[in-house]
């Protein structure tokens, strides 16, 4: 057997038939950018509901003729209802969360970009993983579905012959009106409970179930693949901290979304099969009592969606904050400050992320004993989220830093990351919840953090591995444009909702002017909704930038950042198998960057002739670097 | 083809997860990780199969802790429990998928030691055993709805039928796995991986047996016999 | 472009520190015994936060600024970090957080992990869509029974049992009336689904879930009227379900819940005391 040649032996013919090859395709790479794509749409349907939002919070009460049009009975006249409103706050959470935040960043990204880092030809289950994302998709047309059937009276009324309680249909709104944590009984009574409590949260659960399992399988997958596909050379402490983040992101999905999965079931079944999980005895509801359910309990749900819930916020963040210590690394042409502290920090992140979800039930009539445990366990987070900032910021002193677009929101997510991240402090404390729980200060402090940071880091890591996955560049000056806006954009919106905390303004009011202790934030919600509207429309130019780059954009090189690796050391875009057949060989950490007496100002991860670079550097420790001499 | 034979037997030790010197440490953890592979055929490992199926069962281990907490407070938060009387022939699932544990370990057993008749005849007896299993919840059930206990009839049938459903749909994704491998069996060995693959794959159906079977017992205990 | 990231970090950082520090918008007043300890550490720990945040983002201005590429061929400092400054950071992180965290529930502990005092005035608060009611126990003391299936939305919406002895004098009103100074107990239970018992002057605020009872106690200690909001989204109209919270000197309160119930006396009275009391000025 002549070894040399068996390498080239295995390589594998792709696909030629257009649905095999970009349908039904199981190359993680079209995957990766079907993922991708959905999220891009998802996050459309997202952003116009908040925009939506915020017209309805600014001027209220005004007639809107295309809404009138579009929304003969959510908005009569044009005028959006209460419950609209709600319908929109429940479908944007939704949207957002599960089909932007939890898809692109690590379906969409991770997928693509995961088995190239680390030397493989394809996920270990190549068949999983093109399920994984049509299950999502139908997870997501059935999410649409729900929006049809309240907000159009046809399609509701072909639900409400499916049941007159748990389906009814056509009651106006856009979806469910529980707000993304769905709490139960008001999710679990159906029509009675008021409108958008039919179809629509019916639909809302089916569609969260079938994601849940879309999910589970992506984290299968990127699991085995990690653990077992990694090539010649790539031990852990080599890979690439992008592989660290999907990777402890693929653990928590694994552990929390069968916990969603299981409250999803439950209260399913509360709605359609008369069981009673989650509704206790005694129910009276719009004038009547409620029969036939007795003894369940609504705190049941609150556990376990938090218990998944609070992962999820971690599974939204971690890949952003790969991302950023990749491309901090790359672009300030260092290395990593402090390689080991990093991937301890965004495990230790990962495995608190279960014990703390208590946090969010601090109000809700748990023993307040244990909100003592979960207060504490949650500021603990803050100290691995203290390291992964001091690390960044390290990263980036001595640095010669390039200012590319990536690069810049880099450095805004880290940014953002902080200004978000901070408010944890005063969130967690038990004491601080009794003004905090549920206002402004909560949005606030989530939206930064979990929603902007992350976006954050899918836009750098769009703009930074767009060449490899096209072929082309993405055109700068755009890119540079995006960033300002945005950049100055979400902090003109969010910084002002921790105002509106201040004055105690409650989460999901569809109007303020009830109460007179709001009667101040006026002038803060009209300056919101302003950037609101600027920070969307700017997003515009970067779906132009990214498609028409994709066709017209500057032609890439192999290396276009001089980053070290794998994915570099392959052609662009990179061919079936990746690696055309040769299976690379790693020799370097993954940041070795300004080496002195090297050559050039990186060393790939492939590259044989490794210069001796561990002597004589005193005070450094060495993290992350030559990782075969540890 | 002398080299088919020598490969043969070090894919099977290697699918196995047997320690040989050639093994290839699936579990990335020991030092310079599962990336130090050397020889001909590492672009494919089987362990990964095994790999899979253990992260599988985290996340299904995951499902049935919540279910199973939810019906322990579920269980104190009201006092509208009243236990079902257990259905005898929950005896005899219980018997069956006990046994078909064993006999897919056998099954196992004769295909590392290359009895390729053996490993036909016990997975078939495997798949008989958990189809009777499947066949016996499917009666209990009927056997409950003549009784009139019914999902919504107090929370303890609620759980009751929720519980058996889902394992039941993992057992039948078992049996699916199963008829796989015995279809396999009919197809003449061609390549290397094809037979890496099919060894990988029995081995990490044999976990995934026992792991329902072990499941069952917790679920027939916690049902049953807990409180 | 170093320069001017660093200078929108830095023009950044001053207007948020600037939002705070202003005042302009800011808690009402506090009008409960644990709510200037509310308040007091929520400064402090906005002070840490201001400080962190303040400090991450000048320095990020900083490395930005002084680090961007020029054209000399200087190499970056080749360095992997240092163990010892990482050490250092980490425990003093840890040190702040967890002091933090513990300081964090003395108010909680204060409230939550001790029962009402013995003198504490009980009223029953049973919350529905999208209104509250409020029951309160009359002459006797005592609250009577309530079941749901005595419910009616106009003439007994909490339910109460009429068999009973104990409920012939309870009064159920549609506003919260709290004696000033004297610890109240309040019984937190829900018709239909979650809501939230929220007085942003009060500093306090509890889910109501149907199917609990949620004991609760604070201590009013300024004479006024308050909105009271519900926090937990309960529906279509949960942001006009609201109503008032009359905190009542000694006498005026005694003399109210002195007052028979029979022809509506007690209803007249407080609505009387309702119009008294103006609204803070915000």
């Amino acid at each position: 057997m002549a070894e040399a040649s068996h390498d080239v032996v295995h390589r594998h013919e792709p696909p030629k038939s257009f649905i095999r090859k970009y349908i039904f395709s199981l190359d993680h790479k079209v995957i990766g950018i079907q993922y991708i794509l959905l999220a891009l749409s998802a996050v459309i349907v997202g952003m116009i509901m908040s925009v939506l939002m915020r017209m309805n919070l600014s001027w209220p009460g005004t007639h809107w003729p295309i809404m009138g049009t579009l929304f003969p009975t959510g908005a009569p006249g044009g005028v959006m209802s209460a419950e609209f409103y709600l319908s929109l706050v429940t479908m944007h959470g939704t949207m957002m969360v599960f089909f932007v935040l939890t898809t692109a960043p690590q379906g969409g990204f991770g997928n693509y970009i995961l088995p190239i880092q680390i030397g493989a030809e394809d996920m270990a289950f190549p068949f999983l993983n093109m399920m994984s994302f049509w299950v999502t998709f139908v997870g997501f047309i059935v999410l649409l579905l729900a929006i049809f059937a309240e907000g159009n009276a046809t399609v509701g009324a072909w639900f409400t012959k499916l049941g007159a309680s748990a389906w009814a249909g056509g009651s106006g709104t856009v979806g469910s009106i529980g707000g993304w944590t769905q709490y139960a009984p008001l999710s679990a009574l159906g029509k009675v409970a008021g409108p958008g409590q039919g179809a629509g949260v019916t639909l809302w659960i089916i569609s969260i179930a079938i994601f849940c399992v879309g999910s589970l399988l992506g984290a299968l997958n990127f699991i085995t693949t990690l653990l077992n596909m990694r090539t010649r050379g790539m031990s852990l402490m080599r890979m690439p901290l992008t592989c660290w983040a999907w990777f402890t992101t693929a653990v928590l999905a694994l552990l929390s979304f069968p916990v969603l999965l299981a409250g999803g079931i439950l209260l399913l079944l509360d709605r359609i099969a008369g069981t009673s999980f989650f509704i206790p005895g005694g129910e009276y509801v719009s004038g009547a009592l409620i029969p036939n359910h007795a003894g369940g309990s609504p705190l049941l749900w609150q556990h376990l969606f938090w218990f998944f819930g609070h992962p999820e916020v971690y599974i939204a963040i971690l890949p952003g904050m790969g991302a950023t210590s990749h491309i901090l690394s790359t672009f300030a042409r260092k290395p990593i400050f402090g390689y080991r502290a990093m991937v301890f920090a965004i495990f230790a992140i990962g495995m608190l992320g279960f014990f703390v979800w208590g946090h969010h039930m601090f109000m809700s009539g748990m023993s307040p004993y244990s909100a003592v445990a979960f207060s504490i366990l949650t500021l603990s987070i803050g100290v691995p989220s203290a390291i992964k900032t001091f690390n960044w910021i390290g990263t980036l002193w001595g640095a010669k830093i390039r200012f590319t677009t990536p690069m810049l929101f880099a450095i805004g997510f880290v940014s953002v990351f902080v200004a978000g991240g901070i408010t944890g402090l005063v969130l967690g404390q038990t004491s601080l919840d009794f003004f905090f729980h549920d206002t402004y200060f909560v949005t606030a402090h989530f939206h930064l953090v979990m929603g902007v940071a992350s976006i954050f880091g899918m836009f750098a890591a769009t703009y930074f591995w767009f060449p490899k996955m096209f072929g082309r560049m993405m055109h700068e000056g755009m890119g540079k444009l995006h960033f300002w806006v945005t950049f100055v954009g979400v902090y003109a919106i969010f910084i002002p909702f921790h105002a509106m905390g201040m004055l105690g303004m409650p989460r999901r009011y569809s109007n303020f002017s009830e109460y007179e202790f709001l009667k101040n934030s006026h002038g803060l919600v009209l300056f919101v909704t302003v950037a609101a509207i600027v920070t969307v429309t700017i997003q515009l130019l970067f779906y132009f930038n990214f498609f028409w780059s994709m066709f017209k954009g500057k032609k890439a090189s192999d290396n276009p950042w001089e980053a070290t690796t794998l994915e570099w050391t392959t052609a662009t875009p990179p061919p079936h198998d990746n690696f055309a057949g040769v299976v690379p060989t790693v020799y370097h950490g993954p940041y070795e960057f300004s080496v002195p007496g090297a050559p050039r100002d990186f060393i790939m991860q492939t590259e044989p002739e490794g210069v001796e670079v561990t002597a004589g550097l005193g005070e450094t420790s060495g993290n992350g670097g030559n990782g075969h001499k540890h | 083809m002398a080299a088919t034979v020598t490969n043969t037997d070090r894919v099977i030790d290697a699918a196995i997860g047997g320690g040989g010197p050639r093994s290839r440490g699936g579990n990335g953890f020991r030092k310079n990780g599962g990336g130090h592979h050397d020889g001909d055929d590492f672009r494919f490992s089987p362990a990964r199969y095994r790999v899979g199926v253990w992260v599988a069962i985290a996340s299904i281990v995951m499902l049935f802790t919540a279910l199973s907490s939810a019906y322990v407070v579920r269980s104190a938060s009201a006092n509208d429990w009243t236990p079902l009387v257990l259905p005898k022939v929950l005896w005899l699932s219980s018997a069956f998928i006990v046994v078909s544990s064993i006999t897919m370990e056998i099954s196992r057993r004769s295909l590392k030691a290359q009895n390729n008749r053996g490993y036909r005849l016990w997975l078939t007896n495997t798949l008989m055993l958990g189809i009777g299993f499947v066949a016996a919840q499917l009666f209990a059930w009927r056997q409950l709805a003549r009784q009139g206990v019914y999902m919504a009839s107090n929370p303890h049938s609620s759980f009751f039928y929720l519980f058996t459903a889902a394992h039941g749909l993992h057992v039948l994704g078992g049996i699916l796995a199963l008829t796989y491998l015995l279809l396999r069996t009919r197809r003449k060995t061609d390549t290397v991986e094809g037979e890496l693959k099919r060894v990988g794959a029995a081995d990490a159906a044999t976990v995934y047996w026992h792991f329902l079977d072990g499941l069952w017992i917790c679920l027939f205990l916690l049902l049953f016999f807990w409180k | 472009m170093g320069r001017i990231l660093a200078i929108a970090l830095w023009f950044i950082t001053v207007a948020s520190l600037w939002m705070f520090l202003s005042h302009r918008w800011w808690f009402p007043e506090a009008i409960s015994e644990h709510g200037p300890r509310v308040d007091s550490q929520f400064a402090i720990t906005i002070l840490v936060c201001g400080i962190a945040f303040a400090a991450a983002q000048i320095g990020l201005g900083w490395t930005v600024w002084k680090y961007r590429d020029s054209a000399d061929k200087q190499r970056a400092t080749y360095s992997h970090g240092n163990n010892r400054l990482e050490v250092v950071w980490t425990i003093v992180t840890a040190v702040v957080f967890i002091s933090l965290a513990v300081m964090g529930q003395r108010v909680w502990a204060s409230l939550h992990l001790h029962a009402a005092p013995a003198n504490a005035y009980r009223i029953e608060v049973v919350a529905q869509q999208f209104d509250w009611n409020f029951h309160y126990p009359g002459k006797d003391n005592l609250l009577g029974r309530t079941k749901p299936e005595m419910i009616d939305d106009a003439t007994n919406p909490v339910g109460l049992d009429e068999a009973d002895p104990n409920a012939k004098d309870d009064a159920q009103v549609k506003t919260l009336v709290v004696p000033v100074n004297r610890p109240v107990e309040l019984i937190l239970g829900s018709k239909d689904v979650t809501h939230s018992f929220w007085v942003p002057q009060l500093r306090f605020k509890q889910d109501l879930v149907p199917g609990m009872a949620i004991h609760v106690h604070f201590t009013a200690n300024k004479v006024g009227k308050y909105e009271l909001a519900c926090a937990e989204l309960c529906g279509m109209n949960h942001f006009k379900m609201k109503s008032y919270m009359l905190v009542l000197p000694e006498n005026e309160f005694n003399e109210l819940t002195a007052l028979p119930n029979d022809k509506g006396q007690f209803l007249t009275r407080k609505d009387q005391l309702l119009a008294k009391y103006p609204l803070p000025t915000y």
